[in-house]
Parts: structure tokens; sequence; C-alpha cells
């Protein structure tokens, strides 16, 4: 496609190129290669994010969901601009770990994080981090280097040979990586210095209850609606709608929402069948819009098997863009069925976007099995 | 515009009807293909399009729309095209108080009745220009998609009513034709949505369908469109026709076949 021939890029180089907006409000969905449209003047800046790459189909911006084998499953990575849902496993184990994966992928990238939860105090979130799998014999020579000084020069080294740039530094600051898509071991957690290098915001819901409110009493409940004015007011200030074109250096929003919909939110749809059926869909729409006119990207985990009334789940399915659904074996009768001895759970893609385009990337094969081995969570089709 | 799809209903954008009520529906596929087949061919058949987007924004429709042949961006600038873009809007209506009514007001509101604002919008945009000269040939509506609206918290009675009106003055007092989206839930209980479908069914002069199909996920045939003829305003003397064919969708065009015909099979 043109978009993809006029980026150039190749496969090991940084980001992508993104059409920065000119008169309108950025948004992540502006065709890229401006020689191709050659109708907008303004067009003419070309910005490179870190941790993004256009989409080979369409040139749309992705970013990585922290986990490759599903990057590959949703056409090369989320799309920035839209929501990434994913449904819950029974007892929140395999979700939450794709949640702390998402996560972890925007610490590596340096990207800006938001993390909402009505459970855990996002600080709490931010130290389980997997860390970064690191290739064992660079791993080796960083050992040494980091017996020696610290020095302008051993920065001047790490940049001639470029296959040490996906490592961490040692002093603060973002690790650059011009990978797209990270392997992290689950076993072990992420080093202090680059959660405390990276920029986070956390939105914890208890402690938000007395903050005032402006807006009038519509049907979303107060939680959502403090989650939506904390992410507005994110996106607003730092510019992400590039609202503030002074900015040199445009970086990407991920938002990650844990839980939406349980009680601890303060909506009733997990408990009764009759509860308040528009508050959810309401702030999904709300959510969406913000993300289609700003630079982020968010991944919600919602426990849809609590959810009483059917219908709530498939109109939640319309207003996303992507949703994945994981089903794990864990205390079903398939954790002793000899066909699934080798996994530990089903993941099912439920749906794909069509972003820009009449058609989209679909994988051919539909059963997809998942399992979390010591260190890797992998994604395969299901062999008998 | 699908070329195929304009043989199939027996149109070309020169000979298009007036006052019709189009009524679009997909049940366990997307059906928005459909959506950007009416909007580039009212766009061709020089028609004035009042779009309401709610589910997706202005640059998707138009990076589409450029492939089928029509550039929205043009057609908004020389005033063919009245776009609401409801994803933006409503970041704008939630966040802060309007002054005037806005469209999408409902939004901020605890239980609004109806959806008389957004009903204005429309009777405002398709507006018959007073120069004297007749600029464009017939006032169109389209909105994707009407199920949206219930998510919002609008009750399908109060949808039935915003199309009713619309019906009122784009179909019958202005000559115009609707087109509307709306989701089939199958199997899932929704209600709301149910009462909207066979509400608008009833109303409807043209239904087009696409399902997917009932055996799951093929690579060569995406789904079954099945067209159906009707006559809601006089009594069914004569047998509403209806066409099933199935369908697959390519980068810049569907093609169409008999069941069964793919040529994947042949």
């Amino acid at each position: 496609m043109a978009a993809a021939a006029t980026c150039g890029t190749g496969a090991g180089s940084t980001g992508s190129m993104v059409a920065a907006g000119g008169k309108n409000n950025v948004t992540s969905f502006q065709r890229r290669g401006p020689r191709a449209s050659g109708s907008d003047s303004s067009y003419s800046r070309l910005v490179s994010i870190a941790g993004t790459r256009p989409s080979v189909r369409n040139g749309q911006l992705l970013v990585s969901t922290g986990l490759p084998a599903l990057d590959q499953l949703l056409g090369g990575g989320l799309a920035v601009g839209t929501v990434l849902l994913i449904e819950e496993d029974k007892y929140n184990i395999y979700s939450s770990l794709l949640f702390k994966y998402f996560l972890a992928e925007g610490i590596i990238n340096g990207h800006t994080l938001l993390v909402a939860s009505a459970k855990e105090d996002p600080a709490d979130i931010l130290q389980e981090l997997p860390a970064p799998l690191l290739d064992d014999n660079v791993k080796k020579d960083f050992d040494e280097d980091a017996c020696n000084h610290k020095t302008a020069e051993s920065n001047i080294k790490m940049k001639i040979a470029w296959r040490y740039q996906l490592l961490p530094k040692m002093e603060a600051g973002p690790v650059s990586s011009s990978r797209f898509g990270h392997y992290y071991d689950a076993s072990k957690k992420m080093p202090q210095e680059l959660i405390e290098a990276s920029k986070w915001h956390g939105f914890f819901s208890p402690e938000k209850s007395s903050s005032t409110l402006n807006i009038e009493p519509c049907s979303l409940t107060h939680g959502y609606i403090k989650l939506l004015q904390f992410i507005q007011n994110i996106i607003y200030e730092e510019g992400f709608d590039g609202s503030n074109p002074q900015k040199k250096q445009k970086n990407i929003l991920r938002i990650g929402i844990q839980n939406l919909g349980s009680p601890l939110w303060g909506d009733d749809i997990c408990c009764t069948e009759n509860g308040n059926s528009h508050s959810l869909t309401k702030f999904l729409y709300v959510l969406r819009g913000l993300l289609r006119t700003s630079l982020s990207a968010c991944m919600i985990t919602m426990p849809t098997h609590l959810i009483q009334n059917k219908a709530i789940i498939s109109r939640v399915t319309n207003l996303s863009d992507t949703v994945v659904g994981l089903e794990s074996f864990i205390g079903s009768e398939r954790e002793t069925n000899p066909l699934y001895k080798d996994y530990h759970g089903l993941i099912h893609i439920r749906q794909i976007p069509r972003l820009n385009n009449l058609i989209y990337d679909v994988s051919d094969v539909k059963d997809l099995a998942f399992k979390l081995k010591k260190k890797l969570f992998t994604i395969e089709k299901r062999v008998e | 515009m699908f070329p195929e799809l304009n043989n199939l209903l027996n149109t070309t954008p020169d000979r298009a009807e007036q006052g019709k009520l189009t009524l679009l529906c997909d049940a366990n596929t997307d059906g928005s293909f459909l959506v950007h087949h009416f909007l580039s061919f009212y766009l061709k058949a020089n028609c004035k399009v009042c779009f309401v987007a709610l589910i997706q924004s202005f640059s998707h429709y138009n990076i589409v729309g450029q492939k089928l042949g029509v550039s929205l961006t043009v057609a908004r600038e020389c005033g063919q095209l009245v776009f609401l873009e409801g994803l933006k809007s409503s970041v704008d209506v939630f966040f802060r108080a309007q002054a005037e009514p806005h469209p999408l007001q409902f939004l901020r509101e605890a239980n609004a009745e109806n959806l008389q604002p957004l009903y204005e919008f429309v009777r405002e945009a398709l507006k018959p220009v007073d120069d004297g000269e007749a600029a464009w040939r017939c006032p169109v509506l389209l909105v994707d998609d009407l199920s949206v609206l219930l998510s919002l918290g609008m009750g399908a009675v109060a949808v039935l009513d915003f199309i009713h009106y619309c019906r009122a003055t784009v179909c019958w007092e202005r000559k115009g034709n609707i087109v509307a989206l709306v989701h089939d839930s199958g199997d899932t209980e929704d209600e709301e949505n149910n009462i909207l479908l066979n509400g608008l069914s009833h109303q409807s002069h043209l239904i087009l369908r696409a399902e997917g199909l009932p055996t799951g996920f093929c690579r060569d045939v995406h789904g079954q469109l099945r067209i159906l003829w009707r006559t809601p305003s006089q009594p069914t003397t004569q047998r509403d026709r209806s066409l099933t064919y199935q369908y697959k969708i390519q980068d810049r065009s569907v093609s169409f076949f008999a069941k069964g015909m793919s040529p994947a099979v042949l």
C-alpha cells in the first residue's frame, strides 16, 4: 500500500511516522504518507514516537500489547485511539497478567501510563510488573559494564552496538528500545529504577470519593464520572490531544482500567439483572470519544462472566474496538481433560475492528490456547 | 458504492428513488460496508446528505470513501454533506455545559425523554435552500447506528419516535430518503433492540440484512445478504420480494454471488 511504501521503515528501526494534525485536532486515524494523500499541506511535519509502528495494512499507528503473540493475532498490535477489551477469566489470574504486560510494555517504551483500579492501589500494581526478558549473552556483557564507571564513553559505546539498546541503562532515564513488543519474565519483578523513571498517573477509586463534581447527575455511576474526568484532565493537561502544539516530543498515553463493571466501581450490573444498564455503556462511549481524539490506547479488563444481563455484554462488545476473551481451565472439568493437558486456557478473539478499511486482518486460526510457562506466556493453535 | 450491489438493487445514482426508508441490519457480522455503500451512492447521486455518525470518526469514513470514489472533505466543504461526528461531540457535550441545545444533549441528562434536539439538528441540516436554484437532488438522512442510542440511555420507543419524526419531515415532506443501521442482537435477549428492529422492519421499504454464515468463519465467503423489498403502506396484496446472496468483501469493493457459487468453490 502506498502508505507503507512512503513510510519505508524497515523492521528493526525505531517507531513510525505519524502525521501531526494541522488545523484539526490530532486524531491517530490520520492517514500516514503525506505524499500519498497530497491534499493537506499540514501533513508535512512527521514525528516518530517510540514504541509504535504503522500497520502494514492501512498505515494505522499501532502499539504493542506487551505480548508479541497477541499482537500478531490482532493484526500487528493495538491501534492508537482504540479500546482493547479483555473478558476476564473466572479467577482473574491471566487477565491481570495481560494487564501487567500492557503496563510493562508502556514503561519499557517510555509511554505515559494511566492506571485505574478500584481494587488495588495503582502504585502496588506497578510494583508487581514483570521484568523484561534480556538476551543472556548480552546480559553477561552488561554485568561487566556495570563494574566500570558509568561515563559518557559508555553511552557512546552503547550507541554503536545497537543490539544493546534494549537493555535498561543504569542511570535513571527512559529505556529507549528499538524493538516493537518485548518478552517479559513473569517470575521476576521490573527493576525499581525503571518504574521510578517512568511517568504514570494512578486513579484509585476509593481515594477519589471526596472530589467535587461539576457534572449534573446523569445515569453514570459516581466512579465512572470521576474516572472520565480524570482521564480527560490528563489528556488535556499533558497535550495528548494535540491542544499544545509547542510540546516537542509526542508520546502515547497508555490507559489501563482494571475490573471495569465490578461492584467496586459502584456499578451493580454484576449483582442484579435489572441494574443500571446504561452506566457502563455510556462510559465506554465517552471513553472511546476521548481516545479517538488523542494519542492514547486503552486496555480494559472486565468480568463479563459476572454480568447478569446478557444484553449488556453484546452492547459492550459493539462499543469496544477489539475484544479478546480468556477462558482458563482452572477449576473446570477441562483441567483434567487429556486434550487440554498442555494448556492453561483458551483465548478467543471475539472482535477485531475494521479501521479506515472495509477489510481487516483476521487470522485463519480460531482455535487458540495459551499456556504460561515458567517465564513466557505463549499463545498457540491448539493441537490435538 | 459497489456496482454489483447497485445491480442487485436495480438502482443507479441517476435513478435513485425518493421517499424511501431503507433499513440496514447485521447479525453476527459487521454490516458497516452497507453504510459506506449508501454514503458514497447518495453523494454520487448529487443528494444532500445528513450523516449522523455515532460509531466511528470522520476520518474513518473519509478514508473508506476515497477508496469508493467520493471525498467527504470536499462534500462537507461545499455543503453537500452535513456530518455529525458522535464520538467527538460527545466529549464536548459531556465535559462542558453547552449554551445552546446540542443534538447529543441526552448524554448529560439522567432521564432523557426523547431525541428532540437530534431531530431539530436533522431538520435544520436538511432544510431546503431558499435561493431558488435546486442545488441538490433530494435530502438523505443516514444514521450509523441506531443501536448505539439504546446503549446511551434512550428507550426503544424514543428512538422509534425520532425515526417517525424524521420520516415525516425527510421522506414525506421533502421527498427524501432515510437509511439507518440497526444491529440484530440475535439470541442475546436484548428486548429493547428487538422492539426497535421489529418496529423499523414494519416501516421500511427496503431491508438489507447482512448475516454471518451459520457454519462459522470462512475466508472466501464473508457472509450472506438478504434483500427484502416491502410496500408498507399498502396492504400486502402482492408478496414481498426477497433475494439472498453471499458476499465477499475486498479492499475496494464487495463481490456478490449466488449461494454456493463462490469463485473459490467453483
